[in-house]
């Protein structure tokens, strides 16, 4: 085989000798693994499909999950109100819940490197008014941002388009949310690169600022905002399930998991605890693994972010 | 960059107080004009505010008129203006669903809120601190490691997350504490408390270490920080070096520093808790601001929405005002350094 493949080079790079390193890095990211792929092939990994209405029955209500008490074989962590299989709601909730995390911080994450970026490179005026601007918004805690920007889009939005909107406005809200992160630390890295020779020669050369930007000193720039982006991916996903959970997120009928944890909410006190229960502690570990990867990236990728 | 060492850059340039104040006072201004801004265009641009006043019978004539004596048909710039001048009021008209001025649904909500964020406050200051100092203090051990593997898991479990576990374990299964509400309050004038009834007390527990939980992992973290990077200083060593004993070291002298930046912190975590209230008063279904505006947010209640971001803006505004002002006195390096250029 190619000794120089992509393949083989990451194998001996220093990031995945520092992988294999620590069993933290390897179980969360084993996690996430499976999170990913049984969200990805739901259609197939599931064993009901719940928003099919022909499979729901309202005599399968509340079955409690198989290992305890009433509960039975084919639904392995019982059934919800309206009859529906507990870790197939979930499943498909976990998705709902992965494109909006992943939207939304790749959206702030182009928006906020964007601003970063230019900022840096060609300061001045520019650069106080992108930065002022960030550091205003990053006193307001995001959470409310988010809901502030909730709010308003529900305003703008005619009323009967709001369930088909609502993950877009979600997207939106969330992404808009956390771009002054990406914004600071693209910048920041941008004021170190952009002295360097290789960009000094380049203008030499009479490359344009367009190509020097996003050619030349994007790449050298990524590491610290995949850390920034990792943690932030942990963030945005917590946010979507908390709005979700308040009521103005996703709509009960493509429900992601802070949805799933809202209708279990009604239960908990009838003692159907798992209907609450479960969505939770997946949401939990969800982001608890992506947390625990990005702690290991920012330690390996960028001692300096410490 | 801590928000520390950024206030202290900032003095550094012009250590002057009076400029300084000017300068912050003015910022603050521009900005609660920005957000009222805001507000304003929330009002008069997003939906038809005669629309939502008036039921379908009405006549293009009636809603005209109605238009013309809300001063609907003025100039943006003088309709801007009247609004301002009545926010300044507390005027924020008359909430859509609730059909009640919006000052008054808010004066009887803020007391409830106001309570859970300073007990919320107080529990995360009190034992954020404490824990992170030991952590600092003794960076190895079984007891440190749990603490921080505690903490991590703290970032990544929601508000509600805690929150309905708590109300899962202390209210259903050991069914000790309440679940909802406040309890019984007392009426003092034109405030509401809690805390002078035992059904009150209770309430509260639940609702403010749920809410607390997360700024008290941040906290942990950042006087952990602090420590450490204190007990490698100079002068810790030299205190070392001539022999005084560890604990008065770490009392007297590290922590001492290392509590700036958590009084600078203290302020900024009020309005931090304040907007996390919202998710708490949800679960905890308490009846404060954040309850209020997460039933604006659903039926879109504009004057209570845009109330509620004035008001927080203020409160975010005015913090921040302060605990820029107080900086000025809490560190001594700034004001020795002005005294010593001056005399």
């Amino acid at each position: 085989m190619d000794k120089n493949s992509f393949f083989n080079r990451m194998l001996d790079s220093d990031v995945f000798f520092s992988f294999k390193k620590s069993p933290t890095a390897i179980i969360s990211s084993l996690i996430l693994f499976i999170i990913l792929f049984s969200s990805i092939f739901a259609e197939i990994v599931s064993p009901y499909n719940p928003f099919d209405p022909k499979s729901l029955s309202l005599m399968d209500a509340f079955i409690p999950p198989s290992w305890s008490e009433g509960g039975e074989t084919r639904f392995l962590l019982g059934t919800d109100g309206q009859g529906r299989d507990m870790l197939s709601t979930i499943i498909y909730g976990s998705r709902i819940s992965l494109i909006v995390g992943f939207a939304a911080i790749l959206f702030s994450a182009v928006f906020g490197v964007i601003l970063g970026l230019t900022a840096g490179y060609f300061g001045g005026k520019y650069e106080m008014a992108v930065m002022r601007f960030a550091d205003v918004q990053l006193t307001v805690p995001s959470i409310l941002m988010a809901l502030l920007v909730d709010g308003i889009a529900r305003g703008l939005i005619p009323k009967n388009l709001h369930g088909e909107m609502a993950i877009y406005v979600l997207i939106f809200a969330i992404g808009i949310s956390e771009w002054p992160q990406f914004a600071r630390v693209s910048r920041g890295a941008t004021l170190v690169e952009k002295n360097k020779d290789y960009v000094s020669a380049s203008k030499i050369i009479g490359v344009g600022n367009l190509i020097i930007m996003f050619k030349h000193i994007l790449p050298n720039i990524l590491r610290p905002i995949l850390v920034i982006g990792t943690i932030g991916l942990a963030l945005a996903i917590i946010a979507e399930s908390t709005l979700s959970f308040l009521g103005v997120g996703v709509p009960p009928t493509t429900p992601s998991l802070g949805t799933l944890i809202r209708i279990g909410d009604d239960f908990l006190f009838s003692g159907e605890w798992w209907i609450t229960f479960f969505p939770a502690i997946f949401l939990v570990l969800l982001a608890f693994s992506i947390n625990l990867l990005g702690d290991w990236m920012r330690d390996t990728l960028n001692p300096k972010l410490n | 960059m801590s928000p520390f060492k950024e206030r202290a850059q900032i003095l550094k340039k012009d250590p002057k107080l009076i400029n300084y104040f000017f300068k912050r006072l003015f910022q603050s201004i521009l900005v609660m004009l920005v957000v009222a801004f805001v507000s304003f265009s929330l009002f008069t641009f997003v939906g038809d505010p005669v629309n939502n006043m008036v039921g379908e019978e009405t006549t293009s004539e009636e809603r005209e008129q109605i238009r013309e004596d809300l001063g609907l048909n003025d100039p943006i710039y003088v309709q801007f203006t009247t609004f301002v001048g009545n926010a300044s009021k507390g005027n924020f008209g008359i909430s859509y669903q609730l059909r009640r001025p919006v000052s008054e649904l808010i004066a009887e909500r803020l007391p409830a809120t106001i309570e859970l964020v300073i007990v919320s406050a107080f529990i995360a200051l009190l034992f954020g601190t404490l824990l992170g100092v030991y952590t600092g203090i003794n960076r190895k051990g079984f007891i440190s490691d749990s603490i921080l593997a505690v903490s991590l898991l703290g970032v990544s479990l929601p508000t509600f997350v805690i929150g309905i576990l708590f109300i899962y374990l202390f209210s259903v299964i050991l069914g000790v504490l309440p679940s909802f509400g406040r309890g019984e309050v007392v009426k003092l004038g034109y405030w509401t408390t809690g805390f002078l009834t035992i059904s009150g007390l209770k309430a509260i527990i639940l609702p403010s270490v749920t809410l607390s939980l997360f700024q008290m992992t941040y906290i942990i973290r950042l006087v952990r920080a602090e420590m450490m990077e204190i007990l490698q200083t100079d002068y810790i060593k030299f205190a070392k070096a001539r022999g005084i004993k560890q604990r008065s070291i770490y009392y007297n002298h590290a922590l001492k520093n290392g509590l700036i930046p958590v009084i600078t912190i203290a302020g900024i975590n009020i309005g931090t808790l304040i907007a996390f209230s919202i998710i708490t008063e949800t679960v905890f279904q308490w009846p404060g601001m954040g309850f209020l505006f997460i039933q604006a947010v659903k039926f879109v209640d504009i004057p209570i929405m845009s109330a509620y971001l004035v008001f927080i803006a203020f409160v975010f505004v005015m913090i921040n005002f302060i605990v820029d002002i107080l900086y000025y006195f809490i560190d001594p390096r700034i004001r020795n350094k002005e005294e010593a250029s001056s005399g």
